[in-house]
């Protein structure tokens, strides 16, 4: 018998927070992430945690600002309209310093948009979102497993640098079920000693605050929290190359558009085309250097995405211009089959396509 | 294949189902009878009967379900056709229903008349590689769930023991073993095991009642 389980992306994240430490969920209902806030709500009783039905996405991202304030491993979850309504407290965390996770099981836009899976939140998840200087860790997991392996990587990833991190997974993630080992990752233990424990429980008066009355205080914290971004650049970029040894053409695609993608490059090696893949894992930090160095041997990148054109724009800055970039994407929930992206191969291929 | 015409697949969410009902449908439109699936799913916003639309076109099988599964429409709701599973007993009727006691609910305006028809089986779909039916505890306490509110007695397990396409021979006799155990804590019989048609050769040997399926296709990415 095997030692695997089969669950659902969203049941498999939220088991995984759960083993990471996290006894702190404070959420809202929201197609297609509604699985992880019914998950918590089934298992936190159960283990002496909080889950907490918030009256809104807005109450639950600062509930999540009080408990990640304690502290403690505290998260939250939506999907894409809702992180909009997130949008204001995750600055606030990031001004804060405060660590948490964040998970966007995105879904079509904008505006209400629909329920289908989408990856249309790449801006919003790596270039701000919020108002101000701030980066999120941003993980792009590509299956159940590593929407499992994320929750920890997030959690260790947002104490050890104090930010806040993002699970940026699509509807397809969160609602497929596939077999997943259940084997705890490591657990990161990082000492907190500006959380707000209580009296006497550290030295002087632990605040937590995102106002700054001086300016030159406030820019000061700013620049501090940059080289802290320089060092989370230098340490923690994560990808996967797919036979990109001998590579001409360099596909890159995360998350479910990785999974059509990789398919699409197995495509083409049959009919003799040398294309390989980049997966990043983490969209910020972004995998620019080896791209860039993917640079100096391929002719051509091609992003896939499932939106209208938005990490192909970091593709070409990664790569300083140096080989052509290309874009193919469906958006409105609707997801590109391998034969799409082929096409888009063979089109790059005979010179038909137009650079993004 | 049952004797009944109804047959209900009802069960923990996640735990086939959908995949379970399709292939009975398919499995009793080969026979040349007639055959209706309803799709009563109110829980699931993507993975539903309409993946395997076509599949049940050519074979004759009518699908009954909402105009509105797998679009943007957000909402709980039913096919108003849904109507002739009781209402048209010319035909079999295969209920694909909504997963927990919140997929049971859509049972609500129909389970009068299932049970004064009395010609149904209901079956509880069971994956013990699905965490929370892990355990007998488990299974007991999602059937007690579904079955307050469904308001249908169970009559039967199935057996979908499962780890996707990565399912052995193996984890099926486990999960054989394991819905007889249940089977005999909820004194309903185990009617039969899902298994994939690749694996049926071999499973024959050690199980007896089988209902042979095959996947439903989402995606070449899956």
């Amino acid at each position: 018998m095997s030692e695997k389980v089969l669950m659902k992306g969203n049941e498999a994240l939220a088991e995984a927070a759960i083993m990471a430490g996290c006894r702190h969920y404070f959420g809202y209902p929201i197609t297609p992430q509604t699985e992880v806030a019914a998950y918590m709500a089934k298992r936190m009783p159960k283990i002496g945690g909080t889950f907490l039905q918030a009256e809104s996405e807005i109450a639950a991202i600062n509930m999540v600002i009080g408990a990640a304030s304690c502290g403690v491993r505290a998260m939250t979850s939506s999907s894409s309209p809702g992180i909009s309504l997130k949008s204001e407290g995750i600055s606030y965390m990031a001004g804060c310093e405060l660590p948490a996770l964040i998970v966007n099981v995105q879904r079509g836009g904008p505006g209400l948009g629909g329920i289908q899976p989408s990856q249309s939140d790449y801006f919003q998840a790596t270039k701000g979102g919020g108002h101000g200087d701030y980066h999120l860790i941003v993980l792009a997991p590509a299956s159940v497993q590593e929407m499992f392996d994320m929750a920890f990587k997030g959690f260790n990833l947002a104490d050890k640098y104090r930010v806040p991190a993002m699970i940026l997974a699509d509807g397809t993630m969160g609602q497929m079920m596939e077999p997943v080992s259940l084997d705890a990752n490591a657990i990161e233990t990082y000492a907190k000693p500006w959380a707000t424990v209580g009296t006497g429980k550290h030295e002087g008066r632990n605040i937590i605050n995102s106002l700054s009355l001086s300016p030159a205080q406030l820019e000061q914290w700013n620049k501090s929290r940059y080289e802290r971004y320089a060092e989370i650049e230098k340490n923690e970029v994560m990808y996967e190359e797919f036979m990109m040894d001998d590579a001409e053409m360099c596909v890159v695609a995360f998350g479910i558009a990785a999974r059509v993608s990789k398919n699409a490059v197995v495509a083409a090696r049959k009919q003799g085309l040398k294309v390989g893949m980049i997966r990043p894992i983490t969209l910020w930090p972004f995998p620019k250097e080896v791209l860039n160095k993917a640079a100096d041997k391929v002719k051509a990148f091609l992003s896939v995405e499932l939106n209208m054109g938005q990490m192909a724009d970091d593709v070409k800055l990664a790569t300083n211009c140096k080989k052509p970039v290309y874009f193919y994407g469906r958006t409105g929930g609707v997801i590109m089959s391998p034969d799409e992206v082929l096409s888009a191969i063979n089109e790059i291929e005979k010179g038909e396509a137009k650079q993004w | 294949m049952l004797n009944k015409r109804v047959v209900l697949f009802m069960g923990h969410y996640g735990s086939g189902k959908t995949f379970c009902a399709v292939n009975y449908a398919l499995a009793l439109a080969e026979k040349g009878l007639p055959v209706s699936i309803y799709d009563l799913d109110i829980v699931n916003p993507y993975f539903r009967t309409v993946d395997a639309s076509k599949t049940l076109e050519e074979a004759g099988v009518e699908l009954v379900v909402s105009p509105y599964a797998e679009t943007n429409v957000d909402i709980p709701a039913m096919n108003a056709a849904s109507y002739k599973m009781v209402d048209d007993k010319t035909r079999y009727a295969v209920l694909d229903i909504g997963g927990d006691e919140r997929g049971a609910l859509a049972l609500g305006r129909f389970y009068e008349k299932i049970n004064a028809e009395n010609n149904f089986e209901c079956l509880l779909v069971v994956n013990p590689f699905r965490p929370e039916t892990r355990d007998i505890e488990g299974a007991v306490a999602v059937k007690n769930e579904i079955e307050t509110v469904s308001r249908i007695k169970f009559t039967g397990i199935v057996n979908n023991a499962n780890l996707g396409a990565e399912t052995t021979i193996d984890d099926i006799l486990y999960g054989k073993r394991f819905c007889e155990k249940l089977g005999e804590r909820l004194n309903i019989p185990v009617k039969f095991s899902a298994v994939t048609k690749s694996l049926c050769e071999k499973a024959k040997e050690k199980i007896d009642k089988i209902l042979p399926v095959e996947p439903i296709k989402y995606g070449d990415w899956l």
